[in-house]
């Protein structure tokens, strides 16, 4: 046990040294959110309504956090398939080192990760004109709510990463942008067509942010569905299926690594 | 204890096809076993299987004295396994590479980075220690690879194709560094589809075709299946080619468009005193005149009736 701890933190600590390393990496990763604020919250940002009314800016924040989150599963993704393309998890799985150790590092490194991004984006936020309303405490809440998500993520992350190569991996972000756009993150599913609609709601990602912008006290909340009356339910219920599905998945996946 | 590798019977399927199909294999304690074989012929898998990183379908194996299949975290503490790819990481320094390994392996902080000091000189590497790895060339890569194999001295070492794709010098350094470990008192199993490099490190060879074992020896043995030694004449017209087929007598292979002639000998010496003053009476003057033995790759066409190349064209 005191060895998995261990071996976490070194798993981990290797790659917040290459995040520290190849700082341009990290400015990639943050430039495309903070790019976006700017965009949809100044450019698009007038142009567009809020059902039920609100500044767009405050209800676009909430929608950029889970943005972020969601496309984070494709560092997961892009890392798992790297180290398994070469060979290092094959030298991790043939070692003596405790096998939770790979992947909890690996929740860690992300975790991190996703944490700075969500404090450069509020700042970003904050700068332009967002800002919550019902106290820290609750807002704290909301981005826990979002690193909850991130940690069921790193788990789909994982166990798709030992299934793809990198070039797939790559490609992710082509199915990852519909699925962070089909939801409530930048425009209210109310506007939007009857079938997609339904989609919206029922994505889980909007769930988290419904349920964030209900704790900053932020607009666009509510809605008629039962997804969207009951999204701090389903902001706490929807990470822990995938953990539920991808945690054993990825384990099974990981001890028959066969290629 | 005998044997640190023992293999009987190994089984294993992918799908519907038998990637090894009664596979067995004994391994002297600190001696190199070279595993030759085309692509496709069960080496990597037979290497996986042993290194507890496959499940066997049947069939049971040892590594240094524990059943891969039952004592798997024993085995893990045993072994160390190289693979065909490089897995350093190129962000680290060669350093920071060891002491993480030396982490994984349970080292103490002040013990990884002792360690990693050891192996550095040990491998000649003290020089680039805290250069980041992605600076190093091939050959230093392949060996800040092994020596990250080494934090805990295994009794067994598994080595996939250690040097595809390096150049012969860096591969002339690597194979100094394996016969070092072995030296040392490690035991190697090296899969390879280069000859020479089976030919260079290897006690023992053992060919695999399809899943199973097609042969097997030490490198002469298996030459010596081939008749033994042969010997070479090239001239330098091809009218001279059937005159020198005549003094090397009736087996000669004539080879019209390389202008070369060769036979089978027994007695070395006496048939280069033979040729040299039959062909000096005939008044042919050779290109030249060779004694050799037959390559492995020879030996290796004979065994499986087909060539140890594979489609990529990479040759020994």
């Amino acid at each position: 046990m005191r060895y998995a701890v261990i071996d976490s933190w070194v798993v981990a600590k290797r790659d917040l040294i290459h995040w520290l390393r190849e700082p341009v990496r990290v400015f990639a990763n943050l430039a495309y959110p903070v790019i976006s604020v700017l965009i949809f919250g100044l450019v698009f940002g007038s142009a567009m309504n809020v059902f039920g009314g609100g500044e767009y800016i405050e209800f676009l924040l909430p929608g950029m956090f889970g943005q972020t989150i969601a496309f984070g599963v494709g560092t997961t993704l892009m890392m798992v398939s790297m180290d398994a393309d070469r060979g290092v998890t094959d030298r991790f799985r043939a070692s003596p080192m405790s096998q939770t150790g790979v992947v909890a590092g690996r929740s860690i490194a992300d975790l991190v990760n996703s944490s700075l991004e969500l404090l450069v984006l509020a700042l970003c936020g904050l700068v332009i004109g967002w800002s919550f309303h019902d106290g820290l405490l609750n807002a704290l809440l909301a981005f826990a709510l979002f690193l909850w998500l991130r940690f069921a993520l790193v788990w789909v992350g994982i166990y798709l990463g030992l299934l793809v190569k990198p070039e797939a991996a790559q490609a992710s972000w082509m199915f990852l942008f519909p699925l962070t756009m089909f939801a409530n993150t930048f425009v209210s599913p109310e506007l939007m067509p009857g079938w997609l609609r339904a989609v919206s709601e029922w994505n889980p990602l909007s769930s988290t942010v419904a349920a964030a912008r209900e704790l900053f006290g932020n607009p666009g909340v509510g809605g008629d569905s039962w997804a969207a009356q009951h999204s701090l339910l389903l902001a706490v219920l929807w990470p822990a299926v995938f953990v539920a599905v991808f945690w054993p998945l990825s384990v099974l996946k990981y001890r028959n690594l066969s290629r | 204890m005998g044997h640190a590798v023992l293999a009987e019977g190994l089984r294993k399927r992918f799908d519907k096809k038998a990637a090894l199909d009664g596979f067995d294999l004994a391994v002297p304690a600190g001696t190199v076993c070279g595993l030759l074989g085309p692509n496709g012929a069960g080496k990597t898998t037979a290497v996986r299987i042993l290194a507890t990183l496959l499940r066997l379908d049947g069939g049971h194996a040892e590594v240094a004295g524990f059943d891969v299949a039952r004592e798997a975290s024993q085995v893990r503490r045993q072994v160390a396994l190289n693979g065909q790819q490089s897995t350093v990481d190129d962000v680290l320094t060669g350093k920071e590479n060891l002491v993480m390994w030396g982490r994984l392996y349970h080292l103490s902080k002040r013990q990884a980075s002792v360690r990693a000091d050891e192996l550095l000189e040990q491998f000649g590497l003290t020089d680039a220690a805290d250069k980041r790895a992605k600076q190093y060339s091939g050959g230093m890569r392949r060996r800040l690879d092994l020596a990250s194999s080494f934090i805990q001295r295994p009794s067994v070492l598994f080595l996939d194709e250690p040097t595809t794709g390096l150049d012969p010098r860096n591969r002339g350094e690597v194979w100094r560094e394996v016969k070092r470990v072995v030296a040392e008192g490690t035991t190697v199993l090296l899969t390879t589809q280069y000859l020479d490099e089976a030919d260079q490190l290897a006690d023992q060879i053992v060919v695999l075709d399809t899943g199973r074992v097609a042969a097997q020896g030490t490198p002469d043995q298996l030459k010596s299946k081939l008749g033994g030694d042969r010997i070479e004449v090239v001239v330098r017209t091809a009218d001279e080619l059937p005159v020198v087929r005549d003094v090397l007598g009736r087996d000669a292979e004539v080879d019209p468009d390389g202008f070369r002639v060769s036979a089978a000998v027994t007695d070395r010496v006496a048939a280069l005193t033979r040729v040299t003053s039959a062909l000096a009476a005939k008044g042919v003057e050779a290109e030249d005149i060779a004694l050799r033995r037959p390559t492995l790759d020879e030996v290796f066409l004979a065994i499986t009736g087909h060539k140890a190349v594979d489609t990529s064209g990479v040759r020994a």
